[in-house]
């Protein structure tokens, strides 16, 4: 079934609207929770009058932080603790001042109005600039400045390298800050009954979503019941923990009654955590050819006004991923985190590598710029060459798997006819009245498959590794338990075509499930392109361990040698004696009969096996972006985005694509539509979906995607995970596109996103 | 998401809404499709505390010939101005600006009457009214009145509507088969226009030109109309779109660029023509 | 206020609040839970139900509006012999990831396909300009909605 192009398992019931989402449980004597959010970025919280709203109809009570306060922190980055509710200060707009609870939404909704806060206002720093600025003042409480953290990535400078390499150049490009924007926004649903709460959330880490709701509540784990049920996406913006996940257990817990809390889309736009949101300083040495020899990167985050704690670290990703698909004999890497007055930033689908990503590819086309040479040919004097793999990076631990960029690159250019589209350009640049064509180039590299442990630890989880239990029932249909939590990618699918290759189970006899801790054996979660990597091993161990035993027990049945059984069709069979066969079922059902099971062998057909990965996993590509842009108004058009993908083997390739495209749309929407803005003051330019630019049906390109398939030597499946590739690989992709036609105008950068406005700008500034 | 409580009432005529709107004086809202006015309830940018719906009053829905003008009830919805043959035939400028409007579940709910009385200073009807030189039939307790829609936008979001009065008709000179033309910019295709232009030629020569984006109200771009009467080529007129314009200068984009838009649109819709 | 609403074919009254949005009373009235609330500016689609045959977005009628008025939700497009071919070119097709936007879009795709049997491509983006998905990146949903066409239409 690897490899097989099978429609989803999930869809029958999304399909008919019988999906089961956080706002679709309902339970009874259901309450609702909605914050009152700060509407200051910053200020001293004066006084908060809550009486008009608690004497509404149907409010059972307003809660602001002091009602909080034996509730011990947050997960935080540790020193600078952070409660759920803003104390005697607010950091940023959309920060929870209080909460209220009513019985249903609509009274939720007016008793929140009716809370009145007052505010003295406070210097307001909306840009890490404002915040690093001489007279600042500190914006979150612990903190003596508002540098959160300086970290040298690595122990040594590039100065000398830099100066003795024959060229140098230098850039600062602007990674933007950009919102997840999961169709399904946040939702939590608590209901404390008996001794813990059992807690639906649109979560990505159930497991770990219990451990602390227990840490807080001082509860054992197995009194503590969390489930991600079906989640509307999720893009790394809902691994955070936000203070709803311990609020609506509290709550739940001194009313006695079931509270839910789900966001509006306009509350999300400020209240969920952003992603990306880094300046990039870079200089890069290198000679006449095109032979990159240094490279020095200090990175400035932008981390909100509460730091959070993957956020603040985030950089240390991108550092370590500088050195993208090239052979660059040293790096240096430095970053600092920077607090300021806006929503907390943390994951977005790559968190930290497309940011790596993005500058090294546009640092290759700058290269390439200033010795006039082909974008494609500088590459190809870098690129990492199939024979090095692996291949350890300046970066100790950072070591690719196997992959050929070069011939990634080759099918890409051949795909895309380049030379006939340098041609092309060259035809339209001298007719004024055609619009102008840009080629991008992104050959990309990015990590897949977290863990492993020591890795992942850092950023507050048990474990890098991914469980799954395999069970056989007794009619020989198979339950598999898998402790990622999905939501979209497909796992119930294309874990069951793993499993179903091992077990010699037809894959419409597994049902794949996940996301309940009371269910599912301790698991890790879905994120960082770990599914088929480290998850989709678990399951094929589990696999191959249940398929050994059910072949031990064949063998007994047919009073043969396990290793004389072959399997034909799913049954077992002594080689070459047709007669001699016995069906999965009946080996099932043969294993829960105590009294018939050869010595020593234990009832039933279930294994549990949990896949640490030896190591990250790099899945790769080559992609490319031919635009045309509007002389007059400066509107890119894409007419052409190609993807080439090596995610290493392909379990299902329809999904394949799927997770692609979707990637891809998220890093055209970085390059061409999204950001998150803030005026002056700290407020919110962009909190709904009609200020924050998510592309419809109208504003994204058809894509054409190719795969090769280099199977990673990191894992015994061969995956390397496809999540976050194509929004790692398109940003670039689309601004080098950009910039190419512009070139010639003497254009070297347009900042992202390439807003017809920025782009009429760059022209009209270089002519 | 949730709007504030308001009691509902729903007119069986034209004149139980005005009754309603009367006894209510400024408290009152008219509900017609509803897809200017709940929104912005919801964001609570509007409270009223009673909405008089409007929308099965079918008598207001129509298109039909009037003379040598014609008619529009002012519940007719986006999408039937986008398929009616009168409107193809006779002012096929409005069912170019009315197919422009969001989309199509937008198209299916959203009457031209109450776009018109939402006067948002983007809204695609209004260029193309504008630029058809329409004329907005208004009933109060005084009786009716016609108000010409140069004369209709006052502010943003504001009209020369008062508080007790309905739109209930829209009148457009018929301009069949004369060249006109409908440009919009937005930022997704889905959005508000950045700017649009509306550009209708008239009978004896010359074009009526509409701006939307391009200040605090729809705008006629009569620079460009006064050049394009005295001869001026029309590459030349559209250089004068933004002449007299104060356009807003916000995150959607700069006055700067509006202006240069303006001209680009105008140019683009003169040369269409 | 009481209003009377068929939906999926069943009649339903119920006392409601004048504010009630039609997307409110289809969730937490009837618990048909299908359909969607993913934005509140009108501009995502998901809560896109036919309203008297036409799509609208639920989240922008309220339920007084659709007094009276015939409602068709995801839930009431499968019929007997299984998924509408909508539903089903979004199965084959692999249309949809998280299933969010889905039931909105199918019913726009539904919409559509029943005012132009056989649109073309620029026909299905403009007849799903008004949904959002985050997931696909829309082009599979477009050939989903081609499949659909092939395969039966908008019944």
């Amino acid at each position: 079934m690897i490899g097989s192009a099978v429609p989803r398992k999930e869809d029958a019931a999304l399909l008919t609207g019988r999906g089961t989402f956080v706002d679709d449980i309902h339970r009874p004597g259901l309450l609702h929770m909605v914050y009152v959010h700060s509407d200051e970025a910053h200020a001293r919280i004066t006084h908060i009058d809550a009486e008009a709203a608690r004497a509404l109809p149907g409010v059972l009570g307003v809660w602001t932080a002091k009602d909080f306060a034996e509730l011990p922190a947050r997960p935080s980055v540790p020193g600078l603790e952070r409660g759920y509710l803003a104390g005697d200060k607010v950091h940023y707009v959309g920060e929870p001042v209080a909460v209220v609870v009513a019985a249903d939404r609509y009274l939720a909704a007016d008793a929140a109005r009716a809370v009145k806060v007052g505010y003295e206002p406070l210097p307001v720093m909306a840009t890490v600039a404002d915040a690093l600025a001489p007279d600042a003042v500190p914006i979150f409480a612990p903190l003596e400045s508002n540098l959160a953290l300086e970290q040298q990535v690595t122990p040594h400078d590039v100065a000398a390298e830099l100066e003795a390499a024959p060229r140098r150049l230098r850039a600062r490009l602007v990674n933007q800050r950009c919102a997840g924007a999961p169709m399904e926004p946040y939702g939590v649903l608590a209901d404390w009954t008996g001794a813990g709460p059992t807690v639906w959330a649109t979560v990505q880490a159930p497991h770990r979503v219990r451990a602390e709701i227990a840490e807080r509540f001082g509860l054992a784990r197995h009194l503590v019941r969390v489930v991600a049920p079906d989640v509307g996406g999720a893009f790394g913006v809902k691994s955070s923990f936000m203070p709803e996940l311990f609020l609506a257990p509290e709550l739940s817990r001194r009313l006695g009654r079931p509270v839910k809390f789900v966001e509006t889309r306009g509350e999300h736009m400020v209240h969920t955590y952003h992603g990306r949101d880094q300046i990039q300083d870079l200089e890069v040495g290198f000679d006449d050819e095109g032979t990159i020899l240094a490279l020095d990167v200090t990175i400035t985050v932008n981390t909100g006004g509460v730091p959070d704690p993957v956020g603040i670290g985030l950089a240390t990703l991108t550092s370590y991923m500088l050195s993208g698909c090239y052979r660059i004999p040293k790096i240096a890497a430095r970053f600092r985190s920077v607090v300021t007055n806006t929503t907390p930033t943390a994951s977005y689908r790559g968190a930290g590598r497309p940011e790596a990503s993005f500058l090294i590819e546009r640092a290759v086309d700058l290269v390439a710029h200033e010795l006039g040479k082909d974008p494609a040919d500088v590459r190809r004097a870098n690129l990492i060459q199939p024979g090095e793999m692996p291949y350890q990076t300046p970066f100790e631990g950072i070591v690719y798997d196997e992959a050929d960029y070069p011939a990634a690159l080759e099918l890409l250019l051949s795909e895309l006819d380049y030379a006939g589209l340098r041609e092309e350009q060259e035809r339209r640049r001298a007719d004024p009245g055609a619009r102008l064509l840009g080629v991008g180039l992104s050959t990309f590299v990015e990590m897949g498959g977290f863990g492993p442990t020591p890795l992942f630890e850092q950023f507050g989880y048990i474990g890098g590794w991914e469980s799954a239990n395999v069970r056989l029932q007794p009619d020989g249909s198979a339950i598999i338990l898998v402790g990622t939590a999905p939501h979209g990618q497909g796992h119930q699918t294309a874990l069951a075509q793993i499993a179903a290759d091992e077990l010699g189970v037809p894959f419409d006899a597994i049902s794949v499930l996940y996301g309940d801790t009371a269910v599912v054996q301790e698991g890790i979660g879905t994120m960082g392109s770990r599914g088929m990597p480290v998850a989709g091993n678990a399951v094929r161990q589990a696999a191959v361990d249940v398929a050994a035993k059910a072949r031990r027990i064949a063998a007994h049945m047919l009073e043969a040698a396990p290793d004389d059984l072959v399997r034909v069709d799913g049954a077992f069979q002594v080689k070459g004696v047709s007669e001699a066969t016995v069906s999965l079922a009946a080996v099932a059902e043969r294993s829960f009969k105590p009294h018939l099971l050869p010595e020593d062998t234990g009832l039933g057909l279930e294994c549990t096996a949990y896949y640490e990965p030896k190591n990250l996993s790099y899945p790769s590509g080559a992609h490319g972006c031919v635009v045309e842009i509007d002389r007059d108004t400066g509107r890119v058009h894409i007419l052409r985005y190609v993807c080439v993908d090596d995610c290493g083997t392909v379990i299902n390739p329809l999904n394949a694509r799927g997770q692609i495209h979707g990637g891809v749309a998220q890093g055209i929407a970085q390059a061409l539509y999204e950001k998150v803005s803030f005026d002056a003051d700290g407020r919110p330019l962009t909190a709904s979906f009609e200020d924050y630019m998510v592309p419809g049906v109208l504003d994204l390109p058809r894509y054409e995607t190719h795969h090769i398939e280099t199977k990673s030597s990191f894992n015994p499946l061969g995956a390397k995970g496809l999540g976050e590739a194509g929004a790692t690989a398109a940003p670039q992709a689309v601004v080098n596109a950009v910039v190419d036609a512009l070139a010639h105008l003497g254009v070297r950068d347009v900042e992202m996103p390439c807003t017809p406005e920025r782009v009429w700008k760059a022209m009209r500034h270089a002519s | 998401m949730i709007p504030a409580g308001f009691s509902y009432v729903r007119a069986g005529s034209v004149q139980e809404a005005l009754d309603e709107l009367a006894r209510h004086g400024g408290a009152a809202r008219l509900l017609a499709g509803g897809h200017s006015l709940l929104p912005a309830m919801k964001l609570r940018r509007a409270e009223p505390g009673v909405l008089v719906d409007i929308g099965r009053l079918g008598e207001l829905s129509y298109v039909r010939v009037d003379g040598d003008r014609i008619a529009v009830g002012a519940l007719t919805s986006h999408r039937t101005l986008e398929r009616d043959p009168l409107v193809a035939e006779h002012v096929p400028l409005l069912a170019a600006a009315a197919c422009r409007i969001g989309d199509p579940q937008v198209r299916n709910r959203g009457t031209i009457g109450g776009s018109l009385a939402h006067a948002d200073p983007a809204a695609d009807l209004a260029a193309a009214v504008l630029a058809l030189d329409g004329v907005l039939v208004a009933r109060g307790p005084s009786g009716v009145r016609e108000i010409p829609a140069r004369e209709f936008f006052t502010g943003p979001r504001r009209s020369a509507l008062a508080a007790d009065e309905m739109l209930t008709e829209i009148r457009l000179p018929a301009a069949g088969g004369l060249p006109y033309a409908f440009e919009k910019f937005s930022r997704r295709a889905l959005d508000w226009a950045v700017v649009g232009v509306a550009v209708q030629s008239r009978p004896g020569g010359g074009a009526a030109v509409a701006l939307i984006g391009m200040g605090p109200t729809p705008l006629r771009a009569t620079a460009v109309e006064e050049a394009l009467a005295a001869g001026t080529p029309a590459a030349e007129a559209a250089g004068l779109a933004s002449r007299g314009c104060e356009p807003p200068d916000n995150v959607v984009a700069s006055s700067a660029y509006r202006a240069h838009l303006a001209e680009v649109l105008v140019g683009r819709a003169l040369t269409a023509l | 206020m009481r209003v009377e609403i068929t939906v999926n074919g069943q009649p339903h009254s119920a006392e409601v609040e004048s504010r009630l949005l039609l997307a409110h009373f289809l969730r937490d009235v009837l618990s048909l839970t299908g359909t969607h609330v993913g934005c509140d500016t009108s501009s995502c689609g998901a809560c896109t139900v036919l309203l008297d045959g036409v799509a609208v977005k639920s989240c922008t009628v309220l339920a007084a509006q659709a007094d009276g008025c015939a409602v068709t939700t995801i839930e009431g497009l499968a019929g007997p012999d299984g998924l509408s071919p909508v539903q089903e070119g979004f199965r084959q097709c692999h249309g949809l990831q998280c299933g969010y936007c889905t039931p909105g879009m199918v019913m726009a795709a539904t919409a559509l396909l029943s005012e132009r049997p056989d649109p073309s491509e620029q026909e299905i983006r403009d007849g799903l300009k008004g949904n959002m998905c985050r997931c696909t990146g829309y082009q599979m949903i477009v050939e989903s909605v081609q499949w659909a066409a092939a395969n039966g239409g908008a019944r």
